[in-house]
């Protein structure tokens, strides 16, 4: 087997091990089922009830945004486990066979995608079941989708730096929500952001997770005429700025999270 | 016959402490080498640095001809390790672990599963093979991880204290096993904290202490570094033992050793059936009620006692009960 084929087979080896870990525990599991049908019930029904934006449904706005939510959500699971697993000697295994090293990485993102896959599809369902409706092309709902698990797995890698870097569960969690909060609320995720005092609405609009936002909403068709365009430049280009976002966090994370690792583990 | 494991002048520091200071050894193929030393000495750094899993600060050693930097990815594949702490995945049932190693020694689906079954049973965890991993007991994950060392025949393994925590059964079926491995050529380096499991599995045993290795050969070899014989007397009454040790080193020719919970007192002596009446003459002398005394060849715990100048951390006593 040459270098290439040996590391796709080692990835998918690892990905089968974390999705069977996934499978095993509630608590995992819980985030990436759970959390999404709370998120959409609570904001569809609690905050619905007396946010209203101007020509559609606040649900039908909100959805997207709770996708976006999910992933941000759901690609901290690649960090989280990769601190509980370096606190045993599980890398240690790996480490002593003739593998491929950049598998456990590469594993452990792709089973996590997989999840996310799963939390978006039951979220999906939900939207669904709220009054959420899809109205572009379904060649353009597909590209939506594509879209936010790309995200979802170019920010694995993002996580995976972080708790390489930070390497214990307790500090990774601490530091995931005080990143991730102000990430997904100072955005136009939850309200439309025009409407922010100026400097929170600066920040909004150059959040990344409004230019996520706003690419589903183009996507999925969730977007009103009625609503004042944004001006910001991310916002305006929001899908090509999406897809610049995720080559940023490729291409910067999946070497330092690789580098990382070898750091990590070789003490 | 070629060495399987060749070390020279490795060292190995973690900021203020040396853990390896420049020890090196070579095992000649199909053999085994038992590393035996206190907590701290360096065995499991050794292990770590023969596996790849650390890199030396300087030194080099090569394993089944692969040098440990430049070679690591092939030698890899020529090796089995089971680290002092069980490294296996507590989700994942015995067999799911098993499976996964096949595969990472890239054995193929069917092979691995069927090596997984097979070493299940040899390893008396067929009952638990699709159980979760985190509801076994500590000796269970022992043998999953000793499994893992095994699953692709490795021609040189690695086994960090394989029998700490192993019941007697398991421990004497762990010893077959590896009995078995070396007759069919395989190379093993063990540590161990039993002295009783260094003479009985190894053909050379290396004492290592801060780093270095103190004295290196075979059992009996090393038996006889120490020279001589032992006069070993069981009094039977604690309250005699003070005055039967001032008794006995009339006799003795170096440090005694003395066992309060047993009562007994062990003394080299040079000269064996003379030293064993006179010193029975002389507890007759002070009234001392002896239980039982003999004379024995000295243990590798006399070894380890007389090189490191502390006891073994598991002494042959101990050792030996739990082998019963
Ligand atoms: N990762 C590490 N970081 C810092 N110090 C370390 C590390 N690993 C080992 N050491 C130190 O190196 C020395 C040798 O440790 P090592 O684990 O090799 O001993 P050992 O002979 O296996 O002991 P034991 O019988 O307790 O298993 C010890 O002083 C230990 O504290
Ligand atoms: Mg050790």
């Amino acid at each position: 087997m040459n270098a290439f084929t040996t590391t796709v087979a080692d990835g998918w080896t690892i990905a089968r091990r974390d999705a069977l870990k996934i499978r095993r525990s509630p608590d995992l599991l819980g985030s990436a089922v759970m959390f999404p049908i709370v998120f959409v019930l609570m904001f569809a029904y609690v905050f619905g009830s007396v946010i209203e934006v101007p020509g559609m449904s606040y649900r039908e706005f909100l959805i997207p945004g709770i996708f976006v939510q999910a992933v941000i959500i759901g690609a901290q699971t690649t960090g989280y486990t990769l601190t509980l697993d370096l606190g045993k000697g599980i890398f240690d295994r790996f480490r002593s066979l003739p593998m491929a090293p950049s598998a456990v990485l590469v594993g452990q993102t792709v089973s996590d995608l997989l999840m996310n896959i799963a939390s978006l599809v039951v979220m999906a369902a939900m939207g669904l079941v709220v009054g959420w409706r899809v109205h572009s092309s379904p060649g353009e709902a597909v590209l939506g989708f594509g879209l936010l698990l790309l995200f979802a797995y170019a920010f694995s890698w993002f996580t995976a730096t972080v708790a390489l870097a930070l390497r214990t569960p307790e500090s990774f969690n601490n530091i995931a929500t005080m990143v991730s909060f102000p990430l997904m609320f100072i955005s136009n995720a939850y309200l439309d952001a025009s409407r922010l005092p100026a400097p929170l609405r600066v920040a909004a609009e150059w959040n990344p997770v409004s230019t996520f936002t706003q690419a589903a909403r183009e996507l999925f068709g969730n977007t009103s005429s009625a609503m004042a365009v944004p001006d910001a430049w991310p916002l305006r280009h929001a899908v090509p700025v999406s897809l610049l976002w995720i080559a940023v966090l490729l291409t910067v994370f999946v070497p330092l999270a690789t580098r990382l690792y070898k750091r990590a583990v070789s003490a | 016959m070629s060495d399987a494991i060749t070390a020279e002048g490795l060292v190995k520091r973690y900021g203020e402490v040396t853990a390896l200071d420049g020890l090196g050894f070579s095992v000649p193929q199909g053999s085994v080498l038992a590393l035996l030393g206190p907590n701290g000495a360096g065995k499991t750094t050794a292990v770590r640095v023969l596996t790849t899993l650390v890199a030396p600060d300087a030194g080099r050693a090569t394993v089944a001809g692969c040098d440990i930097v430049r070679d690591a990815r092939r030698l890899r594949e020529r090796i089995g390790l089971s680290g002092q702490y069980a490294a296996v995945d507590e989700h994942l049932t015995g067999a799911e672990n098993l499976e996964m190693v096949g595969r990472l020694y890239h054995l193929g689906a069917r092979r691995s599963r069927a090596r997984a079954r097979e070493l299940l049973e040899r390893f008396d965890l067929a009952g638990a093979a699709d159980r979760p991993v985190k509801g076994y007991s500590g000796g269970m994950r022992r043998r999953i991880d000793l499994a893992g060392a095994l699953v692709a025949d490795p021609p040189v393994l690695f086994l960090d204290e394989p029998t700490t925590g192993l019941d007697p059964r398991a421990r004497a079926a762990l010893w077959d096993t590896i009995s078995e491995l070396v007759a069919g050529g395989s190379t093993l380096l063990l540590t161990t904290q039993y002295m009783d499991e260094a003479d009985h599995l190894a053909d050379r045993i290396l004492v290592v202490d801060h780093g270095r290795a103190i004295a290196h050969g075979t059992p009996d070899e090393l038996k006889d570094q120490v020279g001589g014989n032992r006069v070993a007397v069981t009094v039977s009454d604690a309250a005699e033992m003070e005055t039967a040790r001032q008794a006995l080193a009339w006799v003795a020719v170096g440090a005694m050793q003395t066992a309060p919970e047993s009562l007994r007192i062990t003394v080299p002596v040079t000269d064996g059936p003379g030293a064993l009446r006179e010193a029975l003459g002389r507890l007759a002398d002070e009234g001392i009620r002896v239980r039982d005394a003999g004379l024995r060849r000295p243990t590798l715990d006399d070894v380890y006692l007389t090189l490191t100048g502390h006891r073994a951390p598991g002494t042959d006593e101990q050792a030996r009960e739990a082998v019963r």
